[in-house]
């Protein structure tokens, strides 16, 4: 039992498709307690008042966001080495759930923004590196679409994902020396003290846990429209050359 | 390798290969900047290191799709792609050609062009400095572009949005350098981190890039 034997598209199908249901109770589980406990259960923060609820979709979506590209570079790095389709498949899948995640992060951090910064948009750091990462999505999603031969779009687009993560990163890093930052610094963090109260705290583990399981979920259905996609395409060529 | 160094130069220089089309661009955004903020030369002198280096950076743009464009349509890459020398060796001899011809005379005309925008006289040798460290690594990641959309029928626009945040810390760096060089603060980080921005792009993009165009080959 190996991880590649679901490069497989027959085995990636049948496995993907039980799992699926699972995949998405868990997410209606986790965002349904998560967000509702976030929402209305919480008490409101000194000096944020009830704006600070909107944590809980602002910080899952932001680091899906980046999550979601570095899972585009192991996919396409599978793809350059070990040609799977289904992983460059899955790299296509996950671009615009990525794009849609960075454009979740942006309009609930200008929507907290106005009023506790005074500005719908500041050209701090983290929002300035955002912004250029929605810039990588587009290019990178606009490639696939451009290409028409599958398996060279698949291989253009993984370099282009390769040299993107190396720029994306010395980006974020130009930026930080470009402009100081308003935007407060990291409130979970795995080797430090939490920088946030436990009542807090715990609802927005939920709804972390449930994004990233509705991220995934969203992957495998797009991963499976996609390789259906093909099937299509290919039952369709075999028709005509007949 | 030489020869295809002059091969190229000699075909940008010479009918119409767009040679000085990047150079009068530069010409036109500088001048059209004061129409659009004014005339003060507060605010212009202000804004000129940013619009300087906006403005070579869009001016390399406008002849990135030429560079594997025209050899692509006539078959010329498919022999240099057989050709003895390592396609990496010829994407870095054509990333060098469209240096000479772009970035090299945008540095040299940017002094010229910022007194236009009436730059701070301490800000000149950085300005031609940060230009003439920027503009290869700026030569080299749109050769990189280039390569991946040169199979593609109108990869024009699409070049630009592949390219375009690819410069963004090329950019960062070179406006910073002039922007401090005019301020009077020390400009020692931000110089050796767009050279090594530049350094980074040339030994490593080549790679990648050449890989790009083994696939549209294909």
């Amino acid at each position: 039992m190996s991880l590649w034997e679901y490069a497989n598209p027959q085995k990636f199908m049948r496995t993907s498709g039980a799992l699926l249901p699972f995949v998405w109770i868990a997410t209606a589980a986790c965002l349904g307690v998560g967000l509702v406990w976030g929402f209305f259960l919480t008490p409101e923060a000194e000096n944020f008042g009830s704006t600070v609820k909107i944590i809980y979709l602002h910080v899952p979506a932001a680091m899906m966001a980046i999550n979601a590209w570095v899972m585009m570079l192991v996919t396409s790095l599978i793809w350059l080495i070990r040609r799977h389709h289904v992983s460059a498949l899955a790299s296509r899948a996950a671009a615009p759930i990525g794009l849609t995640m960075t454009v979740i992060a942006l309009v609930t951090g200008a929507i907290w923004g106005e009023p506790m910064w005074g500005t719908y948009w500041a050209w701090d750091p983290r929002l300035t590196s955002f912004l250029i990462l929605f810039l990588f999505y587009l290019g990178y999603i606009a490639l696939w679409e451009a290409i028409e031969n599958p398996d060279a779009a698949a291989d253009l687009t993984s370099v282009l994902c390769i040299v993107g993560s190396v720029f994306a990163l010395l980006s974020r890093y130009a930026v930080n020396f470009w402009n100081q930052g308003l935007h407060q610094g990291a409130t979970l963090s795995l080797d430090k003290e939490e920088n946030i109260a436990n009542v807090y705290w715990l609802p927005l583990l939920i709804c972390l846990a449930g994004f990233v399981l509705l991220f995934v979920a969203l992957v495998l259905v797009r991963t499976r429209t996609e390789i259906r996609a093909r099937r299509i395409k290919a039952l369709v060529t075999r028709e005509r050359m007949a | 390798m030489i020869a295809l160094l002059t091969r190229d130069l000699a075909l940008a220089i010479r009918a119409g290969g767009g040679f000085g089309l990047g150079l009068a661009f530069f010409l036109i955004v500088v001048v059209l900047v004061p129409f659009g903020v004014g005339p003060e030369s507060a605010i212009l002198s202000a804004i000129a290191p940013g619009i300087l280096w906006v403005g070579a950076l869009l001016a390399c743009l406008l002849s990135l799709d030429r560079i594997f464009a025209l050899d692509f349509e006539d078959g010329s890459l498919d022999l240099l792609a057989t050709a003895p020398i390592p396609l990496e060796g010829v994407v870095a001899m054509k990333a060098a050609a469209h240096w000479v011809t772009t970035g090299l005379p945008l540095t040299l005309a940017a002094p010229g062009l910022g007194l236009l925008l009436n730059l701070d006289p301490a800000a000149y040798g950085w300005l031609v400095l940060s230009l003439g460290l920027g503009t290869p690594a700026l030569s080299m990641i749109g050769t990189f572009g280039a390569a991946l959309t040169v199979g593609l029928k109108r990869g024009g626009l699409l070049l630009s949005l592949l390219v375009l945040p690819l410069y963004v810390p090329t950019l960062i760096f070179g406006a910073e350098t002039v922007g401090r060089g005019a301020a009077g603060l020390a400009t020692a980080t931000p110089v050796l981190m767009l050279a090594g921005i530049t350094l980074a792009a040339l030994a490593l993009l080549p790679f990648a890039a050449a890989a790009a165009i083994r696939i549209n080959l294909r």
